[in-house]
Parts: C-alpha cells; sequence; structure tokens
C-alpha cells in the first residue's frame, strides 16, 4: 500500500540537512495497520518531535526507525542512502539508538554493567571495569546526578533509572538518538538537567527524535514538529510556525463525531468509591489517593488523566484486582471491597482491563468461548453446559457489541483491534452488570472502532441503566459521551467538568501542558 | 451482519488441506504407520490378543497421562505422579497385609474395596500438597514437584524399608480376597485395567468438553490473568488439577500392582517422564490451554505400542530408548509447526 501524503516535510530542507528519513513507510499487524505510508525527516543536529495520541502510531514509527521492528513497506534513507537494519544492533552498528518509554535495564546489575551491556569494555585479560567506571562516572556527572556506578539498578528510583537509560544512550556516541517519553518519570530538575544535555549533544551534531505527553515541554526544546494521527502523518511545521494550539488541534483532529451524551435517566449513585487509597507497588506512598467518586445509574463518567496519574491502578482495586490499604467501594451502598473479583462480577460490577492481549483475551480459545468465559453459570444445566444456550448468549453477544467475525467458531487472533476489544466488552456486558468500567477502552483501536464502541457504551447506558465509568488519556473522548469529566492527577482528583468543558480546560487541570 | 456459523470457512485448495489434517491428526497417523510397520515386521504383532495386552500395558501410562494432560492444560507440570503410583502400591500392599493396632491389640484386615478408597485419598492428598504450595505459595510447579517426587518416593521406601510387599491375594478367611481381580480379570475379553482407562478417560474428556471446570482450565491455562478478572477462581482450578492427577496416579498405581500382584517400592520410576511425553505427542501445548484427551489417549498408545512393538521384534531395549526420545523431540517439533505460526 502506497499511500502518497499530501503533506511532505519540503520545507524542512532549508533549516537543516537531513540526515535519516522515511518514505512511505507502512507498518500491519495482522488486520491491524499501526502506520499507513509516513514520511518522517530527522535533520542534523535539531531536535524533532513526534506528537500524537495513544496509539496514532509514535512507538511504531520510533522502533522502525531504530531497527526494531521491520516496516511491511515503505523505505528508510540514511543520508540519502537506502538502508534495512536487522534488528536494532544493527541500527546501532550505523549509529542510531532508542531510549524505551519502558526500561530496558537489567534491575539484577548494577549501573556500570547497565551503561556497558552487550558493549564491554574488553581486553585480553577480560572485561576493564576500571575504565567503565570511570566512563559512568563521567557520564553521571554530565547528568548531574549523584549515582553510584556499582549501585544496582533496583535500587534506584524510577527517575534515576531513566537517567541510567539515558546515560546509556549517550555512552553509545550516537548520531541519531531517539528518546520515547524519556521525561515520564523525571522530576522538573532532572527535565531542566536533561535538555540541558540535548542541547549540548545538538550543538556537537547529535540529531534527536523526541517524543512526549508533556506538550509545553516538548516545544521548550524542539525544533521542527510532526504530528500523527490513526498511523498517518497530519501536520508538520518548524518551531517558528507552532503553538500549543496548533498541536492540540492536529493530534485530536476535528470533525469525526465520537457522539454525544445519551439522555438516560440518572438515578440512584451505583458505584461509590470513598476515600479509596491504593500503595504504590514499589511500597513508597500511595497511586491513588484518598479518592471519592461516584457514578449514579444510566450515568458515563469519563476519567482523564496522563500515565501514571492512578486510573489504573483505581479501577483494578475497585473491580478486586488489587487491595486497597483504605477506604472503601460500594455497591449500591452495599460494601463490596472484601469481595474476590468472581464476587464482584456476581453483584454486578465489572472492569474491561487496558491491556486486552495480557488481562483481556484467552488466546488459545475461540470467539464464542471468550465471549462466553464471564457467563457459563447461565448455561450450565446441571453438570454440564448446555450447548444450545452457550450458542444463544454468544449469538446474542455478538449482535449486541457487532462483532465482525465468521462466526462464534473463529479463533480470536482473526479479529480486528477493534472487533477483539468489542469481544472484551461483550464478556462483560453479558453478565448482565449494573456498573461497567473501562480501562482505555479505546486504546490501540482505530478511529472508526472508537466510535462504535463508545455508541454501545451510550446505548447501554440508556437502555439498561448501565453505571459507566470509563478512562482515557485522549482529550478528544473526554468530550464525546461522557456526562462528567474527571481529571485524575498523580492519585488525586484535581478538577470536575461537565460536558460542556474545553480541551485546554480539561488538559490544564491534568498537570499535562505545564510540568511542575 | 453478523454471521453465524460453527462450522468452519471452507479453505483453499485440496493439497493445503491434505497437509493441514496429516499436521492435526500426527498422534493418529503415527499410532497406524506404527501398527502397519510391526504387523509387516512380526506375524503375532496385528492380533486381537496382543493389542489387549499392549493396552493393558498402556493403561498405566494413560492414567497418568490423564491427569499430566489436566496439569499441562493449567500451564504447570507435574513430576511426581511416578512417585506418586509407587507409594499409592505400597500403601496399598500395606493395608492389604493387614493394619496392626496395639492398643487394641487386633489386627485390622480392610475389605478391598477399603483399600482402593484409602489409596485413592491418598493420592488426591498428595496432589492437595502439590496444588497447595503450588496456587498459595507461589512455589513453582517443577519445583514443587520435584520435591514430592522425593517425598513421596523416600515415604514408599521408608515403609517397605525398601522390600517388595508379594503376595497382595488376600485371604478368604479374612474377607479381603479380590485386589487382583483389577489386574487379571477381563469383561468380555478387555483387561479390567484397559477399562478403567476407558472410563477415565471417558469421564475427564466430558469434564474438559462440556463442564463449567473444564472451560476454566482451557481459560486459566491459555491466559490466567484474562481468566482471572473473567471470574474465573483461578486458584481452585489450579489446586484441582493436581488434586485429579494425585487420583489419576494412584489409580494407575492400584491397577500395576494388582496386575504384578505386588507392590515394590520403587514401582513407577521415571514414569512421570513417559506420562508427559504422552500428553506431548498428543499435541498439547506445554504453555497450556490447548490439549486433549483424544490425543493424550493416543500419544500414550504410540509410546507403549511403539515400545511393545520393539521388544516383539527382539530389538534390544537401549535402542527403544532412542526411539522413544526421537518421537518426543519430533512431537514437540510438530506442535512448534502447529502453534508456533497462529500467534501473533
Amino acid at each position: 500500500m502506497t499511500v502518497q501524503q499530501s503533506i511532505r516535510p519540503e520545507a524542512a530542507q532549508a533549516t537543516g540537512e537531513v540526515v535519516m528519513s522515511a518514505r512511505h513507510v507502512a507498518k500491519h499487524y495482522g488486520a491491524v495497520k499501526a502506520l499507513k505510508g509516513v514520511n518522517f525527516d530527522i535533520h542534523r543536529g535539531q531536535v524533532t518531535t513526534l506528537f500524537g495520541e495513544n496509539g496514532a502510531g509514535k512507538s511504531t514509527l520510533m522502533k522502525i526507525l531504530s531497527g526494531i521492528v521491520t516496516p511491511t513497506s515503505g523505505q528508510i534513507l540514511l543520508d540519502g542512502e537506502p538502508v534495512s537494519f536487522h534488528g536494532a544492533n544493527d541500527a546501532l552498528a550505523q549509529g542510531i539508538s532508542i531510549i524505551h518509554q519502558e526500561l530496558a535495564l537489567a534491575p539484577n546489575l548494577n549501573v556500570r554493567d547497565n551503561i556497558f551491556m552487550g558493549r564491554e569494555i574488553r581486553t585480553p585479560r577480560g572485561v576493564d571495569f576500571a575504565e567503565e567506571e570511570r566512563v559512568t562516572r563521567a557520564l553521571m556527572e554530565e547528568l548531574e546526578e549523584e549515582i553510584d556506578p556499582l549501585t544496582p539498578v533496583e535500587e534506584l528510583r524510577l527517575g534515576q533509572q531513566q537517567i541510567v537509560e539515558i546515560a546509556r544512550a549517550l555512552q553509545a556516541r550516537s548520531r541519531i538518538l531517539i528518546m520515547d517519553e524519556p521525561t515520564s518519570a523525571l522530576s522538573a530538575s532532572e527535565v531542566e538537567v536533561l535538555f540541558k544535555v540535548i542541547n549540548d549533544l545538538t550543538a556537537k551534531g547529535v540529531s534527536i527524535v523526541y517524543i512526549s505527553h508533556h506538550l509545553e515541554e516538548a516545544l521548550e526544546v524542539t525544533d521542527h514538529a510532526v504530528v500523527l494521527r490513526d498511523g498517518e502523518m497530519t501536520a508538520y511545521a518548524p518551531r517558528a510556525e507552532i503553538d500549543l494550539e496548533w498541536i492540540v488541534r492536529n493530534m485530536v483532529g476535528e470533525g469525526f463525531d465520537l457522539g454525544s451524551p445519551p439522555a438516560s435517566r440518572t438515578g440512584e449513585p451505583a458505584l461509590i468509591i470513598e476515600d479509596l487509597c491504593v500503595p504504590d507497588p514499589s511500597g513508597h506512598g500511595l497511586v491513588v489517593d484518598h479518592m471519592n467518586l461516584s457514578v449514579r445509574c444510566g450515568e458515563i463518567v469519563c476519567i482523564y488523566g496522563l500515565m501514571g496519574a492512578g486510573r489504573t491502578e483505581m479501577m483494578e482495586c475497585a473491580a478486586g484486582r488489587i487491595r486497597a490499604r483504605e477506604g472503601a467501594v460500594k455497591l449500591h451502598g452495599c460494601d463490596v471491597s472484601h469481595l474476590s473479583i468472581a464476587e464482584r462480577i456476581d453483584a454486578g460490577l465489572v472492569l474491561v482491563p487496558e491491556d486486552r492481549q495480557r488481562d483481556g483475551l484467552v488466546q488459545t480459545m475461540t470467539v464464542g468461548q471468550n465471549l462466553s468465559l464471564s457467563s457459563i453459570a447461565a448455561f450450565t444445566r446441571g453438570l454440564f453446559t448446555s450447548r444450545k444456550a452457550e450458542r444463544k448468549v454468544v449469538e446474542d453477544s455478538i449482535r449486541e457489541v457487532t462483532v465482525k467475525t465468521d462466526g462464534g467458531g473463529a479463533m480470536i487472533g482473526s479479529l480486528s483491534g477493534g472487533n477483539q476489544q468489542k469481544v472484551v466488552i461483550g464478556k462483560m456486558l453479558a453478565t448482565r452488570p449494573e456498573v461497567i468500567l473501562l480501562d482505555e477502552p479505546s486504546r490501540g483501536i482505530d478511529v472508526g472502532a472508537k466510535a462504535e464502541v463508545f455508541k454501545l457504551l451510550a446505548r447501554t447506558a440508556e437502555e439498561r441503566g448501565l453505571a459507566v465509568l470509563y478512562s482515557t488519556s485522549e482529550v478528544g473522548e473526554c468530550l464525546s459521551i461522557a456526562h462528567r469529566i474527571v481529571v485524575m492527577n498523580r492519585g488525586r482528583i484535581s478538577a470536575e467538568f461537565d460536558h460542556t468543558a474545553t480541551k485546554e480546560q480539561i488538559m490544564a487541570a491534568s498537570g499535562e501542558a505545564v510540568h511542575h | 451482519m453478523a454471521d453465524i456459523t460453527n462450522s468452519k470457512p471452507a479453505g483453499g485448495g485440496m493439497g493445503l488441506n491434505i497437509g493441514k489434517i496429516l499436521l492435526e491428526g500426527r498422534a493418529f497417523f503415527a499410532l497406524v504407520a506404527i501398527i502397519v510397520v510391526f504387523s509387516i515386521l512380526s506375524p503375532v504383532y496385528f492380533s486381537l490378543g496382543n493389542f489387549l495386552i499392549m493396552s493393558s500395558h498402556v493403561a498405566i501410562f494413560g492414567l497418568l497421562a490423564i491427569g499430566m494432560l489436566l496439569v499441562i492444560l493449567n500451564g504447570g507440570i507435574d513430576l511426581s505422579v511416578g512417585s506418586t503410583l509407587g507409594l499409592s502400591g505400597v500403601v496399598a500392599g500395606f493395608l492389604m497385609q493387614g493394619v496392626e493396632i496395639p492398643a487394641a491389640g487386633v489386627v485390622l484386615y480392610p475389605p478391598v474395596w477399603a483399600v482402593v478408597v484409602l489409596t485413592v485419598l491418598l493420592g488426591a492428598f498428595v496432589g492437595l500438597i502439590n496444588g497447595v504450595l503450588i496456587a498459595i505459595f507461589n512455589v513453582p510447579a517443577f519445583v514443587a514437584t520435584l520435591g514430592m517426587l522425593y517425598v513421596a518416593r523416600g515415604v514408599a521406601l521408608l515403609m517397605t524399608n525398601g522390600l517388595t510387599y508379594n503376595n497382595l491375594g488376600g485371604d478368604a478367611a479374612l474377607g479381603n480376597t479380590g485386589f487382583d481381580w483389577l489386574g487379571f480379570n477381563r469383561i468380555a475379553g478387555v483387561p479390567i485395567g484397559v477399562i478403567v482407562l476407558a472410563l477415565v478417560a471417558l469421564a475427564v474428556g466430558l469434564v474438559l468438553a462440556r463442564s463449567a471446570f473444564g472451560r476454566w482450565l482451557y481459560a486459566s491455562g491459555g491466559n490466567e490473568r484474562a481468566a482471572e478478572l473473567s471470574g474465573v477462581p483461578t486458584r481452585g482450578v489450579k489446586i484441582s488439577v493436581y488434586v485429579l492427577s494425585g487420583i489419576c496416579a494412584a489409580i494407575a498405581g492400584l491397577v500395576l500392582s494388582s496386575q504384578l500382584t505386588s507392590a515394590g517400592p520403587t514401582a513407577g520410576t521415571t514414569y512421570e517422564l513417559t506420562a508427559i511425553a504422552a500428553v506431548v505427542i498428543g499435541g498439547a501445548a506445554l504453555t497450556g490451554g490447548r490439549g486433549n484427551v483424544l490425543g493424550t489417549m493416543l500419544g500414550a498408545f504410540v509410546i507403549g505400542f511403539l515400545s511393545d512393538g520393539l521388544v516383539i521384534i527382539g530389538v534390544s531395549a537401549y535402542w527403544q530408548t532412542v526411539f522413544t526420545g526421537a518421537v518426543i523431540v519430533l512431537a514437540v517439533l510438530l506442535n512448534s509447526l502447529q502453534y508456533g505460526r497462529s500467534g501473533r
């Protein structure tokens, strides 16, 4: 598939020499099109920032540029010559390195060994640990971080681990450095140091590709902005020509209708969360900090927040997956905090998890078996399941959530991402719940499927009086079917809006636009 | 808009389908090939009498393999079944010799049905320990059952001081005759051991295909996190499969010691490996979630008919070991061909 892009980054030629570029790069995962023919340029000694919502294809593009993923079609040009990488080491040998969003460190090894992992300084008498240590110390000094090279990485806090990851990329002396959300775990002073390092690097001719959800922060450091949406490049401009509003407009897109709040009669509070506290897995502090929230029958509430704001933990705690330290979860006034996941499902409280591959689907089973997994009791007669009754449950579910499939007997892996998500939702709806929690229900599915998922939720809330609580990190999705928008920031509710709020108000309350 | 059919969509060309049928029915075709080859090589191989004798050998592995299948479907492994088999035989033998109660000054001779029940309960108890260690205390299945492999074997050796209980026939005067019925008798010409295997296979097959428990097992083996979030009691399922595996091992122990009318503490050594091999040859994935009783039965018959066939045509026992190993590796190779590409 070769889609000719209407927007070509030709204007860029004037501002700097192009060192690496992607031409009509596409990547398909089965039926899912992660990238649909993207053009992208990296300029020597400058910072190019990639903007886009979750699932827009940013990470896929970065993985292609750094050799981790092979594109389905299209070309990568390095210094004007076409190249194809066989793995990340191949790209590294060409001077391209990547700092991953998810840390790629060995927690059991110390800082020095992590920085030199796979490229140890070898001498005839073994590894030159003294020299490695000296280089590590110098790197830590440059990054203004007081970390001893011999500290095991697992003893560092997340931000410091991020620094080690950055030091690792610096040590490789790459000419192209890709940074995927490098600041997500950093404190404000650490971000300042990182920006200073970025300036030093660009002055030395290193080219940087930068990805961040902190838009203002990215604007501070970037020279060029490229916006991706649903696997396509929607806009390109040099720094001088753009502002925050331009980015948001191009990221979110206009004119696509994700629905509006249904006119359902909202009734009694169905779900009440009182003073809920969830401890951080590492043991320091709280990820959900004394949170209070109530959702009424027939009401749709959206939780907006950045990664790490505590949305996932709050929902998993409400569903019984993780234990609360304090507080209560009440369903129609009854405390369900002590119940197991299965008992909460029976009581009418269900969760559609964030990661559908890991937590939502059983890949070894068929579409029908996945759909009926939570409601087996409904078609069990005595000891055995009734095939006829199960077929009815499956057929009803497929019809209700409009899954496009060859039938209940098809393998779940044969469906597209959007249809898989509908199966996970359909599975939970088949239990006839009263409250449904959905953690990022639109993650990794295309715009058309998003609209269908939201339409389905709106209809179910209206017809069944279902209480719906969904989370999202895409601001455009807050202003769709939700009656109410709750913004979470660092484990607390930082603001609450009705559906007439603006995108700017919501983003400001999440701590996205301004970095503390 | 949603077209619902349970039949598989018609595939492309016929040539492609033949390869697919051969791959999916590989255990069956392997069994047919084994029977054909040995029937040509030896005149005595292809007879009903020989098939029944070989089947009564298969019954032991087959029972262990059914229990192992349940554990492997859950994504675990049970290395203790061979030792549990040995321990069960020894306990049955011990009970048949009479239990002396010093306080009352009497010797109790439990009837055979009580011996059978107690032995099966013992198997369930061994499985329960495995299950609790694995599901509640998060001990890796490999390690927990490896420990049980040693402990159960050690207990069997301690109970007998390394000796074997002979003469399990019982005494009419004591009212405990009939233990050899399991191993020697036939109904309509079919050895009881084979009938027991068929009944257990049928029951487990039905449970897997039609009960809620079966569905829970496939789901938690395929993706435990997703199953748990869907309301499946994953811990209960996990404990249950080890208990059921222990029960299968105890039944196998009863059948074996009845066939031999003796119970030795070293009976069943390395049988756990044969059971795993049967499950794998039957097409189950060691990662869990895939496999069925029919495949496992075919796997058990492939191993049993192959090794008995080699004995009949007079191949050295050492070669048998080599052949069995090669068949196992080939089976796993084909499994990865079948499953390796279906995932993304």
